[in-house]
């Protein structure tokens, strides 16, 4: 590394309210020994420094100047996240050590307790031994539990309650009263004067137990994200002055000439300018296939070069690039909430007071109308009340799966935008399936000639070829291509004209040439008698027939059709197997439609839809009540798409138009649809058993913690297996959150 | 009796502090202010800022455990992760009057932008 130049620094500056203070900052850092130069940036406040001094002298002055300035570090997604598990581990450690200090004592007083003496206080040296107990656990308190106590302190002067308020009242509550009993057993009833020492400091073992192996499970939710940020290259291997330099990613250019060779990954997105090579896209689209690329190409951040070694000029650098843009995505939406999640947000909003008040309740029943020592169980109903109903299961229920669901879904390609496209799409009943680009290929071929009064083959495509190449339909490019595919020049054509849904009209050498639909023999008085029929036999075969005339004579039928994608039959199985209605969309005429339609399975379909009308055909069906998914693959799909309840666009690889659709289908195969329906299924019901199992929790607990069972059967719940229950609640949560990592979507 | 006395008026606080109790110190914040993010709290929690301009708030986070690490603001559609001992910038909308809650995962620390 050179340490004789300094790249230039950025620090963020904090405190900076107005414009006036920019020149006061820049005066600051510029007075610094060392600075070259210093130039602010109000909008986003940072300033850029040049020069060789510290990043600390530089900190230093502007705080002299009585602002904050903290260096902001080019760190990659990477860093980040490593940044983020070494907190975790850090956080990991201390709460089992608190687990630990308080467990240390807690058990031997349990086991005291259980087995071997009574916890009561009546003698002046039984006094004196638990008083010496009730330091230790105050002590305890202090170490394991500082963290509780603290935030329930700080919520409470904000008017805010939360679990740390529970935990801090009811182990408060144990340890005051048990401190009472100490200080002045005279008061207490004989059989009253019982010390809940241990309780506390199990209650507080357990309880940073549960946190633990709670930070421990949660590392997991974030697997799918991790393994994306692992494709990042590290490094790049650039051209620059003839020479190959190996540079951080970070700092590769736009527009750079970027190589890679056999076996390394893409490190930015770009476009190949030399040389051919197969890329293993499947990290990110979930293609197994490899995918051929050659001159022209593009190539993503991420994947993988196979065979050859190719050069490509950088299109999207940093945070520009594809795989970037997906990570902040999936980040996003795997925070987002489904509307699901809402009622538990609305109850734990008021859960905790509530909970206070029952505390209250409950121990005022206890002491009112329960048997002797009354106020014993006052205190162990109220304490348990407080540290079983904790809300936090209730609070993790719904996050935890969005994480592991959104992540799940991105590992096979599919982007989900937020909770809600997740919870919608698990309800989808009808799904629309635009034809072209999404059940087909979208790359229609010629695929029979049928001359009529023409010499050849040859004569037929190259006319109808010099007729097409003026045209912009995908039906045109297929007859050029296939015209070029067997060296067949097209012929010069003049006065090119296009009629609307019929065909094309052109000259050539002086006469009329006309290539379209039976609708445009028609009107220009063009027989195509008994041929008729043959058109229609191409057509029921899912093939587009189109007639080429010249000078009033029919010459040939020329069919082209688009392919169907290989798996589409079955994809679309999937789709009819989970009970969605599936209906096909297409602006080819009706018996293509039908042709293909009764192909692939699909009992419903809609013809001769303009592009502009495939949004009322959404709206017709949402009247309908069907919860509506709309499937296309492109920008004229783009007002349906935004009408539907689930727009799930389908985006080949490369050019994902991720931030506009509902749901982004990275690999072009149905089956993508009908993983991101089968995965936002199984989300939803993962989240709905995590609430049903934190209600649950509650529900069942509170009343018993209450002793509701005690009248009949006698039983009242020990404060330190409410707090083990407590404990114990959310981490099932976020375990069965992570079981949601295990799901296949099956392919059959 | 004593007791139970005590008890109700324990309820009685207990409503009015967490539930009726509508605190008035908001803190006027530009983007130069940053929300502490520590112990259980937002600090300051209740953040005033101006209507229908493009602001920006900063947290800082101080405390480790995992629900911190995410702050939220639902009606926003924005979530973002806070990064441990170092600023984080949210830039927001220009946005209509009202209340904006935003909260950590599991809603142990609450704020609310008051948007006027
Ligand atoms: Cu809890």
């Amino acid at each position: 590394m050179d340490h004789t130049t300094h790249s230039p620094m950025q620090l963020n500056i904090l405190g900076a309210g107005c414009a006036s203070c920019v020149g006061k900052i820049e005066k600051a850092i510029n007075s610094v020994q060392g600075v070259d130069s210093a130039e602010m940036n109000f909008a986003d406040r940072t300033v850029l420094v040049t020069g060789k001094a510290s990043a600390e002298l530089i900190i230093k002055a502007v705080e002299s100047a009585g602002y904050n300035a903290t260096q902001i570090q080019a760190e990659s997604a990477e860093d980040a996240m490593n940044e983020k598990e070494q907190a975790d581990l850090q956080h990991y450690k201390s709460l089992l050590r608190h687990t630990f200090i308080a467990l240390s004592v807690g058990i031997p007083l349990m086991i005291y307790g259980l087995f071997i003496g009574e916890m009561t206080v009546s003698t002046l040296s039984e006094q004196v031994v638990w008083g010496l107990v009730g330091v230790m656990t105050l002590a305890i308190m202090l170490i394991s539990g500082r963290h509780f106590y603290i935030g329930a302190w700080k919520s409470f002067l904000n008017h805010n309650a939360n679990m740390d308020t529970l935990i801090a009242l009811g182990t408060g509550t144990a340890w005051v009263y048990s401190m009472l009993i100490v200080a002045f057993p005279q008061l207490f009833p004989e059989m009253a004067r019982h010390v809940y020492f241990e309780a506390t400091a199990m209650i507080i073992g357990l309880i940073n137990l549960g946190l633990a192996l709670e930070v421990k499970a949660r590392g997991k939710t974030s697997e799918a994200i991790k393994r994306l940020i692992g494709l990042q290259a590290k490094t790049a291997r650039v051209i620059r002055d003839g020479k190959d330099l190996d540079i951080d990613i970070a700092h590769v250019l736009l527009n750079d000439h970027v190589r890679v060779r056999p076996g390394e990954k893409i490190p930015v997105d770009g476009v190949v300018i030399e040389g051919n090579s197969t890329i293993d896209e499947s990290m990110l689209t979930g293609e197994p296939m490899p995918v051929e690329k050659v001159l022209g190409d593009d190539v993503v951040t991420g994947t993988l070069n196979k065979s050859g070694s190719i050069i490509f000029k950088a299109t999207r650098v940093g945070k520009d690039t594809a795989l970037a843009r997906i990570i902040s995505m999936v980040k996003r939406a795997q925070n987002s909430k489904p509307p699901i999640g809402r009622l538990a947000d609305v109850i734990a909003a008021y859960f905790v007071p509530a909970i206070m008040i029952i505390a209250i309740v409950s121990a005022m029943v206890w002491f009112n109308f329960g048997p002797e020592p009354s106020s014993v169980f006052a205190i162990v109903s109220a304490t348990t009340v407080l540290i079983i109903a904790c809300p936090c299961a209730l609070g993790l229920a719904t996050p935890m799966s969005v994480m592991v669901g959104v992540g799940k879904a991105a590992e096979s390609g599919v982007l989900i935008r937020n909770g809600e496209a997740l919870q919608t799409a698990s309800k989808i009943t009808a799904m629309i399936l635009d034809k072209t680009g999404t059940i087909t290929e979208g790359k229609p071929q010629v695929t029979d000639i049928i001359l009529v009064n023409a010499d050849s083959e040859e004569q037929v495509l190259a006319l109808s070829a010099g007729i097409e190449s003026h045209s912009e339909h995908p039906l045109a490019q297929a007859i050029v291509e296939s015209a070029h595919a067997r060296g067949i020049d097209a012929i010069n054509t003049e006065h090119f004209t296009a009629i609307s849904g019929k065909g094309v009209e052109a000259e050539v050498d002086g006469q009329i040439l006309l290539f379209g639909n039976k609708k445009l023999m028609q009107d220009k008085h063009i027989d195509i008698g008994l041929h008729e029929a043959k058109a229609q036999i191409l057509a029921e075969e899912a093939k587009t027939p189109m007639y080429l005339a010249l000078a009033g004579k029919l010459l040939a039928i020329i069919a082209v059709s688009d392919p169907i994608k290989p798996d589409s039959i079955e994809a679309i199985a999937r789709l009819k197997r989970s009970g969605i209605k599936v209906i096909m969309l297409t602006g080819d005429n009706k018996a293509t439609a039908a042709a293909v339609a009764k192909k692939v399975g699909i009992d419903d379909f809609f013809a001769e839809v303009m592009p502009e009308d495939k949004a009322n055909k959404v709206a017709e069906l949402q009247q309908q009540n069907e919860v509506v998914g709309m499937t296309g693959d492109g920008i004229n799909d783009a007002p349906a798409l935004a009408l539907a309840d689930v727009g799930f666009a389908i985006g080949t690889g490369t050019d994902v138009a991720i931030e506009s659709a509902d749901i982004t289908l990275m690999r072009g195969s149905l089956h993508g649809l009908a993983d991101a329906i089968a995965i936002s299924k199984a989300t939803l019901r993962n989240i709905k058993q995590n609430l049903f199992g934190a209600f649950i929790y509650n529900v069942a607990g509170i009343p018993l913690a209450a002793g509701v069972l005690f009248p009949v059967f006698g039983i009242l719940l020990n404060p330190v297996i409410a707090g083990a229950a407590m404990a114990f609640s959310s981490l099932t949560v976020v375990s069965n959150a992570n079981r949601l990592r295990l799901f296949k979507a099956k392919e059959h | 009796m004593l007791i139970n006395l005590l008890c109700i008026a324990l309820i009685g606080f207990i409503i009015w502090w967490f539930w009726l109790y509508k605190p008035s110190n908001e803190t006027k914040v530009d983007a130069s202010t940053s929300i502490l993010v520590k112990d259980g709290v937002y600090s300051p929690a209740r953040i005033k800022i101006a209507a229908n301009t493009p602001t920006e708030i900063t947290f800082l986070r101080q405390d480790k455990s995992g629900c911190s690490a995410t702050v939220l603001l639902p009606d926003l559609e924005i979530s973002q992760d806070l990064a441990l001992d170092k600023p984080t910038t949210i830039a927001l909308p220009a946005l209509e009057k009202g209340e904006y809650p935003f909260h950590c995962q599991m809603q142990m620390y609450k704020g609310v932008l008051i948007v006027e």
